[in-house]
């Protein structure tokens, strides 16, 4: 028996996403009092898989598979279900992205697995096994019981914290078969966005609305982003009107997220939207209107216009940061 | 070419959810119900590429597993511009019973592209389309922001994390899509909801499909506390929160 969990990486390095699972997944082992495996598709460096081992996974499975080079997400739920039933995995877990969406419900039905999709703790009881999500937007939250013999569970993204231990993992290298001619997703170009902070990586997130007025008064709330080490993100309007690129947009029908600190700035906070940001840690809202909905959400405010409380807001941060 | 569209009927997306029978059921009492949102752009992408001569797209059926309660939502998908729908009568139990429901409709009906939305903004799950493509052993694209057809071929944008793919895929398939693939859903005319009534609605009654998932109950965010206001002319004191208060800069 093991917890078995699916990392990710970029060019052969981990995104910190998956040392969140593997944090997750190492939790997750001790409540069934069993060892969580990693397993790792890709060109990955030994010494690159052997990081996993510091957060608690006792072996990695790693697989260097040409044909695995790009995602078909019918050939890696074969990959995956073919280690989760050798390494009798009784919980398989794998983060709620673009890439766990896809792939999670597949080894559901492959794995006869009931799954808990979006949660964002550690399972409220293991007998009988329990999960807790959101549900309704982030209206509500459901106790969800998984009935099957084997879980899956898809993390929320920024939603358990890392956990450094001073274990090691064993590295395990290992083939598979995976019929090319079965590959009916063929990638034909990859476009990758370079030197900006990813919104579902970001833990901090500096959005701005219709309240910012023009495209062209982004400057200010870019340069605070910039020296927040922060992701720039949007409202639903803005984005509908091309000020911003669709994925910026956060809010019920963009992106999810669950930053540790949230700006939402010019931003009066539709239902919608606060139903894509409700899981941040701490929401900062910035807004000329006292009675915005955006205040019923957020733990500190200003009431003021962006134009004028920005600039004064960089120029806090600047000084207090000593820049 | 005929592309499906799965429809899930969800509330409204304003409704100020509450729960009964000791939290374990959703109180529908005053609910409007609607199309879900992802669903409704994905019957929007479906509408523009049937319009659009050069694609070959014949045909647009929407598909829904619901009681005869939700045939209002049906109605209202083929007011937008649907040809056809299809409704298993069945209640859904969870997104396994849905999708295995729906993979047995398709089995019979033979479509070329099955579209579904990413996610259904009532148990936000992610998971229906993807498990209703490996039910029937299909390809699946996921994360999808822009669907085409050109030349015969299917071109589709996907999103991975810090960027997009752009991929080819072979018919049938299941296209799991999210925001971008339509800007903003179809209005339904006066025309639309006229003709609505006649369209058909082929009826299909349910499969034996045991539940994976159990909902045990529901229970309300914890309340935040109040918004603590900082001075527009004084936002270091905003800073200083942060940073000693939230510790989180």
């Amino acid at each position: 028996m093991s917890v078995l969990v699916f990392t990710e990486n970029w060019d052969g390095k981990f995104k910190k996403l998956s040392f969140e699972l593997a944090s997750y997944a190492s939790k997750v082992a001790e409540m069934l009092n069993t060892n969580a495996v990693a397993l790792s598709i890709g060109n990955v460096d030994e010494s690159e898989l052997k990081k996993l081992g510091n957060y608690g996974v006792k072996k990695v499975v790693s697989i260097n598979n040409d044909t695995l080079k790009s995602l078909d997400d019918r050939a890696y739920t074969s990959v995956i279900a073919e280690i989760a039933q050798k390494e009798g995995s009784k919980v398989i877990i794998l983060s709620n992205n673009n890439m766990g969406k896809g792939l999670a419900p597949r080894l559901s039905v492959r794995l006869k697995a009931a799954i808990g999709a979006g949660v964002s703790q550690l399972p409220l009881s293991t007998n009988p096994f329990t999960v807790y999500k959101r549900a309704f937007s982030g209206n509500a939250f459901a106790h969800l019981e998984l009935k099957t013999d084997v879980k899956i569970i898809t993390l929320a993204q920024n939603s358990f914290e890392l956990i450094e231990t001073a274990n090691g993992a064993s590295v395990e290298n290992i083939s598979v078969n995976v019929d090319a001619s079965n590959i009916k997703v063929q990638v034909k170009d990859v476009q990758k966005q370079t030197g900006k902070i990813l919104i579902t990586d970001a833990e901090i997130v500096v959005s701005g609305g219709r309240g910012m007025k023009s495209p062209d008064n982004w400057g200010p709330l870019v340069e605070l982003a910039n020296l927040l080490g922060a992701a720039t993100a949007c409202s639903r309007p803005v984005s509908d009107e091309g000020w911003r690129s669709h994925e910026e947009h956060t809010g019920q029908t963009g992106k999810i997220i669950a930053p540790n600190l949230y700006f939402a700035i010019g931003i009066s906070g539709a239902t919608q939207h606060i139903a894509g940001v409700s899981s941040s840690k701490y929401i900062v809202a910035i807004n000329t209107d006292k009675d915005a909905p955006i205040f019923g959400a957020a733990q500190y405010g200003i009431i003021g216009d962006a134009s004028k409380v920005l600039p004064k807001l960089v120029e806090a941060v600047k000084e207090v940061k000593g820049k | 070419m005929k592309i499906l569209v799965c429809i899930s009927n969800v509330p409204d997306t304003t409704t100020k959810v509450k729960f009964v029978d000791g939290n374990t059921k959703l109180d529908t009492t005053g609910i409007q119900w609607i199309i879900n949102p992802w669903d409704e752009l994905s019957l929007t992408r479906a509408l523009e590429l049937k319009d659009d001569s050069t694609t070959g797209v014949k045909s647009v059926t929407v598909a829904h597993v619901g009681l005869i309660a939700s045939e209002p939502t049906i109605r209202k998908a083929l007011a937008i511009g649907a040809d056809d729908a299809i409704r298993v009568n069945a209640e859904p139990a969870d997104a396994y019973y849905v999708a295995s429901q729906l993979a047995e409709v398709i089995k019979k009906e033979q479509f070329d592209i099955i579209i579904c939305g990413i996610e259904s903004s009532d148990f936000n799950g992610s998971t229906v389309g993807s498990m209703l493509s490996e039910l029937l052993d299909y390809p699946s694209v996921s994360s999808v922001s822009s669907l085409k057809i050109e030349n015969g071929q299917i071109v589709i944008s996907r999103e991975i994390d810090g960027g997009k793919e752009i991929v080819n895929v072979s018919t049938p398939f299941v296209a799991v899509v999210q925001k971008g693939i339509a800007k903003e859903p179809r209005i339904a005319a006066m025309r639309g909801i006229m003709m609505a009534r006649t369209k058909p609605i082929k009826l299909y009654e349910l499969i034996a499909a045991e539940p994976l998932t159990q909902v045990v109950s529901f229970e309300m965010p914890k309340p935040r506390a109040a918004c603590k206001f900082v001075d527009a002319e004084n936002p270091k004191q905003l800073i200083e929160l942060l940073q000693n208060e939230a510790k989180v800069i």
